[in-house]
């Protein structure tokens, strides 16, 4: 789940660089930016989540 | 490209506001040693003037090669006709720069400073339980490769600040004083380290409590946020001397906005923790006082003093949450709050730019196309530029902050031994304690 968490980090940020380079007209090249830190946010959820204790190892 | 050409009066202040800095560096670490336990001060005042010397050599080495200035050469790469700055090609060991007051030599003194900044915000993270030789093999990697890398791309005319130029978005990633290139880096660095390290011995217990490890001497803590303040506001006008081509006339509104937000953050943080818990907390208050300055720094030469007080504010409660919501829901145990107030406030800083910039003159952060300021100050677009710039954190600097991290840790594993931490830091790695006379003598308890 860290892995893919990270991965998922990456692929948001490969998102905002196509939308910089691919998209001229300011609403698209937004909507596509959002769309990649959407992804990020998702990425960084599962991060965080992975790094959680279990339950037995606590103490 | 040449780099930008100083006056002489902008030299001196620059040179002046620049010896400040060192006091921001010395006001963090303070706040590190504070909010650690007793047993490990010496250990983390030691990790942090070994984390500047470690940081300022390998600055020295490659780290400015890579970063570069502003006219400076770099390796381009053009996609769809437009030529996308990702890294310096400046000589090692500061070769050919010349030190003679101009811009170039100017932001070689400054970054040296600033790097080892970065290098001391992870260490509040990893308190207690990084050993010295580990941190200071970490930092090495963040201001040989790490730092340089986010800065050239910010402050070296790299491709986020080329944004405005090439894409007309707004006018590129602004961030004056490093709040994206200091602050966010070194609080993604901080969380990789606490991530890697896990937390403190009996921190977490299996009935779901998190217990407080208060830090052991808030006066320290406070005292460091006094000393934090009078760096940034060398690193805020610096920052916009340099990096945005202000004025030295301009630095009073700087040192305005950047005492004003740290004040609303502070004050608001400890009106929430007043309200929560009855009385106000110290630390989250020093935490909100630090928080404010970070969030300043992004954006303390584009905003009016009124703004600046929003911003501080939003800072101080947002941080304040945060490192409760970090420690409690997501168990990342960070006793120096390093990435509430570094990361997350540095983060707040950035946004604030698009939501509250305004550009009345023009901003220099790429060689020879100077962006006039607009007519009504507002830009167009800044707000997408601040978004990519935070984008990039998140999405490039995390994961290459901890696998970096992560690797380092397979061959010379960060975390000290249950031993060592169950008998300090400062007697396991340095052999003595910060505090010898702290121990009770049982004949000052017998009748005399």
């Amino acid at each position: 789940m860290k892995v893919l968490g990270f991965l998922l980090l990456l692929a948001g940020w490969f998102l905002v660089l196509a939308a910089i380079v691919l998209f001229a007209t300011p609403p698209l090249r937004a909507a596509f930016v959002l769309a990649g830190i959407a992804v990020e946010v998702l990425g960084l959820i599962l991060a965080v989540r992975s790094q959680l204790i279990p339950r037995e190892e606590k103490g | 490209m040449p780099a930008p050409r100083l006056t002489d009066v902008t030299t001196v202040a620059c040179l002046f506001f620049i010896f400040l800095v060192p006091f921001a560096a010395a006001g963090l670490a303070l706040m590190n040693v504070g909010l650690g336990r007793s047993r490990s001060a010496g250990h983390m005042m030691m990790a942090s003037l070994c984390a500047l010397a470690v940081a300022g050599l390998a600055y020295f080495v490659c780290g400015f090669a890579w970063q570069g200035f502003i006219g400076s050469p770099g390796h381009v790469l053009t996609l769809s006709g437009k030529s996308w700055n990702w890294i310096a090609a400046e000589p090692f060991f500061f070769r050919k720069l010349s030190f003679d007051g101009s811009a170039t030599s100017l932001t070689a003194l400054f970054q040296i400073f600033c790097v080892g900044l970065a290098a001391l915000i992870p260490l509040g993270s990893g308190a207690d339980r990084w050993r010295l030789r580990a941190s200071c093999l970490s930092t090495g990697l963040l201001a040989a490769w790490t730092y340089p890398l986010f800065a050239h791309w910010v402050w070296g005319g790299g491709w986020l600040a080329q944004l405005g130029v090439n894409y007309g978005i707004g006018r590129g990633f602004l961030d004056v004083g490093g709040a994206g290139s200091i602050q966010v880096l070194g609080g993604l660095t901080a969380l990789a380290v606490t991530w890697i390290l896990g937390p403190r011995r009996g921190k977490y217990s299996a009935d779901g409590m998190a217990p407080a490890i208060p830090g052991h001497n808030a006066v320290l803590v406070l005292f460091g946020c006094v000393l934090a303040l009078v760096g940034w506001i060398g690193l805020n006008s610096v920052g916009a001397i340099l990096f945005t081509g202000g004025e030295a006339s301009g630095t009073a509104l700087i040192v305005i906005n950047t005492m004003l937000a740290a004040s609303a953050s502070a004050l608001t943080a400890a009106v929430i923790t007043k309200v929560r818990f009855g009385k106000p907390d110290a630390s989250l208050t020093a935490n909100g006082w630090v928080g404010g300055l970070v969030a300043s720094s992004a954006s303390c030469a584009f905003v009016s003093p009124a703004e600046a007080v929003v911003i501080g504010s939003i800072a101080g409660g947002v941080i304040t949450f945060s490192i409760e919501w970090l420690e409690l829901r997501m168990e990342v145990d960070d006793p120096g709050g390093s990435v509430s107030v570094h990361a997350v406030g540095g983060i707040w800083g950035l946004l604030a730019v698009g939501v509250f910039g305004q550009f009345q003159r023009p901003v220099l952060n790429v060689a020879g196309d100077s962006l006039p300021g607009a007519m009504n100050g507002i830009v167009s677009g800044q707000w997408l530029a601040q978004l990519i710039g935070v984008a990039t954190l998140l999405g490039f600097v995390l994961p290459l902050t901890y696998g970096v991290n992560r690797l380092l840790n397979r061959f010379y594993p960060f975390r000290v031994s249950v031993e060592g931490e169950r008998q300090g830091m400062d007697l396991h790695e340095l052999g003595a304690g910060a505090y010898p006379e702290f121990v009770t003598h049982t004949d000052e308890f017998l009748p005399r």
